[in-house]
């Protein structure tokens, strides 16, 4: 047998000390990530069917001139609400996607995949179609905040009984949880398709939109909307961070770590529902952002959650804003929407983690 | 002093335990042996609130299901028997999870130097999921090890929970972690282990509780436990008790009618 001597040891001990901590290389990411994003962003709202540029109206700003109203009108009421709703929603769908797999100890989780913005959707349906049947007093109580607290309730009762549904004895079964969100998706679309039978034309414009995601209808009101819950998911979200990292090795063996596990997935059900609804309730369902961004950073920067979600928070937010500018580009003036951006990039790339993944299909 | 009494566990109607008393003194290494299916687990698994149960677990007096989870986790460490993990993380990574709870930030050193301990040195670097089975094992062992990592605290003795801490292992590394779980001991920290192989327990332990369906045969000093008769009623198998020479080595010699009466060679 090998003897084991503690004294002999400390050079090599200390050489070893640095070995697969990849702490480093996460923090560098976040800087590149950040910059990133910024020049994204800056690009984005330089982009548009009207041709405005946001140099010239900027040259003109910083020489004192007057800018048109209708440059003004672009730039501020028309591409900017639409950068921060983008910015928004491409964090909220990459974080929710990530705290979802370290919930469900799975990298094949994601609120889209399994039903979650289904629900969502569900519930912001209802809210159009049936908010009218709500006494006045709760209606204008509510207002605009019917639709996103509609999304938000949907999601979350949906993860609630998927994760019910999918969990025994702390064990989660992948294969209960996407056959689950199958059949979530079609009672949802059977719902769904009762209520276009009754909607009225105006609430069937809304339906429509419901189908294929965009970010094109962005307005500051809907900004106003839906930001406060997802800044707010997404600031709960670092307290998680620790307690995802400890239940990677299970439940029994996080609660040994101190972590008070039945809060800590609570709380984290919670996050992925707000998250997911409120970005539902504003753009529709947008997917494979939620899967996409936490598998690449996996592979750059490995699964600590106390990097992985800043990190998908940028990432998420960058590559919503490029599939939005692509969507805006590919057949202008018109616009595709953007769902379909995301799905076309999203679907091989989804289907190349599976043939990746395929032993954790078993577990 | 670990002192668990009248533990009942039943598992959709079936009595997996009954009424099970256990005691383990820190500084002492103890066992729990049995035969498949015995309730060795169970019973860890209930004295570390895995699995429901009634009945009274208390550490040093206290009732561990009155003290919170973080005191608990600064006291105690479980070693699960197998764990897989559906993420990429480093063998360095897994490690420092053990130092989750700790109040003061451990040294930087410190995942190293318990990987050093389990003997996988230079393995820091590794992914967790391309190791073999035990190599996983002893990672999850230095993991444990971190969180625990002085035997006696400020508020008492540590303890170390074990489920077959050395199934998956080669006899080197078996013996390299039966070592380290002695020294555990030996500096005053409590270590309890459900163990199989019960040759290395005749060598290791300190005390035995031995359970056969559900329930506790046997409990004391290995040579009181290990005896012809109670052996072979646990295990409902011929087995006869020897000693080895220089230092009188307890060690048992299965016996079985396929083979010819000549004493098998024993390595």
């Amino acid at each position: 047998m090998v003897a084991v001597s503690m004294e002999a040891a400390p050079a090599r001990v200390r050489r070893q000390a640095e070995a697969g901590d990849r702490r480093g290389r996460a923090r560098l990411a976040m800087l590149m990530l950040l910059v990133l994003l910024a020049v994204t962003s800056v690009a984005s709202l330089g982009t548009g069917a009207s041709g405005t540029s946001l140099w010239a109206a900027l040259g003109r700003v910083l020489t004192g001139q007057e800018i048109g109203a209708r440059e003004a009108l672009i730039l501020f009421d028309i591409r900017l609400p639409r950068l921060v709703t983008g910015l928004l929603v491409g964090a909220a769908l990459a974080v929710s996607g990530a705290v979802m797999q370290g919930l469900f100890r799975n990298p094949l989780a994601d609120p889209g995949l399994v039903g979650i913005s289904s629900g969502a959707g569900l519930g912001a349906i209802l809210a159009i179609v049936l908010g009218g049947l709500l006494p006045l007093a709760v209606q204008q109580a509510l207002s605009y905040w019917l639709l996103p607290a509609a999304a938000f309730l949907g999601g979350w009762v949906t993860t609630l009984l998927l994760y019910r549904l999918s969990t025994r004895n702390g064990r989660t079964s992948v294969a209960v949880m996407l056959l689950g969100g199958i059949a979530l998706g079609a009672l949802v679309g059977a719902v769904q398709g009762i209520l276009v039978y009754k909607a009225d034309d105006a609430q069937l414009r809304d339906l429509t939109f419901w189908g294929l995601g965009s970010v094109a209808g962005a307005t500051w009101s809907k900004v106003l909307i839906a930001g406060p819950l997802i800044v707010l998911t997404l600031a709960a979200t670092p307290f998680l961070a620790r307690a995802l990292n400890a239940l990677a090795l299970g439940e029994a063996p996080a609660a040994h770590l101190g972590i008070p596990v039945q809060r800590m997935k609570n709380i984290a059900i919670l996050a992925v529902a707000g998250a997911t609804g409120a970005s539902v309730a504003i753009t529709g369902g947008i997917g494979f952002i939620g899967i996409v961004v936490p598998h690449l950073l996996r592979l750059a920067i490995g699964p600590d959650h106390r990097y992985l979600l800043p990190n998908a928070a940028l990432l998420g937010a960058t590559l919503l804003i490029v599939a939005d500018m692509i969507s805006r580009s590919v057949i202008a003036p018109a616009e595709l929407p953007i769902g379909i951006v995301t799905a076309v990039l999203g679907g091989p790339f989804f289907l190349w983690i599976l043939l990746r993944n395929r032993s954790l299909l078993d577990m | 002093m670990l002192r668990a009494t009248d533990i009942e566990v039943s598992l959709s109607r079936n009595r997996i335990l009954r009424r099970v008393c256990f005691e383990a003194r820190a500084g002492e290494v103890s066992a729990i042996v049995g035969p498949n299916g015995s309730g060795k687990t169970t019973l860890l698994r209930a004295m570390t609130q895995e699995v429901p149960f009634t009945g009274s677990v208390t550490l040093e007096g206290a009732d561990i299901s009155a003290l919170p989870g973080w005191q608990l986790a600064a006291r105690r460490a479980v070693l699960p028997q197998h764990s897989r993990i559906a993420f990429p993380f480093t063998v360095q990574e897994i490690v420092r999870l053990g130092m989750t709870a700790s109040a003061t930030p451990p040294p930087p050193t410190r995942a190293a130097e318990a990987l050093e301990r389990v003997g996988l040195g230079g393995f820091a670097g590794r992914l967790y999921n391309e190791l073999s089975g035990g190599e996983q094992q002893r990672v999850q062992l230095a993991r444990v090890l971190t969180q625990v990592w002085e035997p006696v605290g400020p508020d008492g003795p540590r303890w170390l929970f074990l489920d077959e801490p050395v199934s998956s292992l080669d006899i080197g590394h078996q013996l390299e972690v039966m070592e380290i779980m002695r020294d555990f001991a030996a500096r005053g920290g409590g270590v309890v282990a459900v163990m199989h192989d019960l040759n290395l327990t005749a060598m290791f332990a300190d005390a035995v509780t031995m359970l056969a369906g559900g329930g506790r045969l046997a409990h004391g000093a290995p040579a009181d436990v290990f005896t012809d008769a109670t052996l072979s009623r646990a295990y409902g198998c011929a087995l006869r008790v020897n000693t080895a020479p220089p230092a009188p080595a307890t060690f048992l010699l299965p016996q079985s009618a396929a083979l010819p009466a000549a004493t098998p060679t024993r390595i």
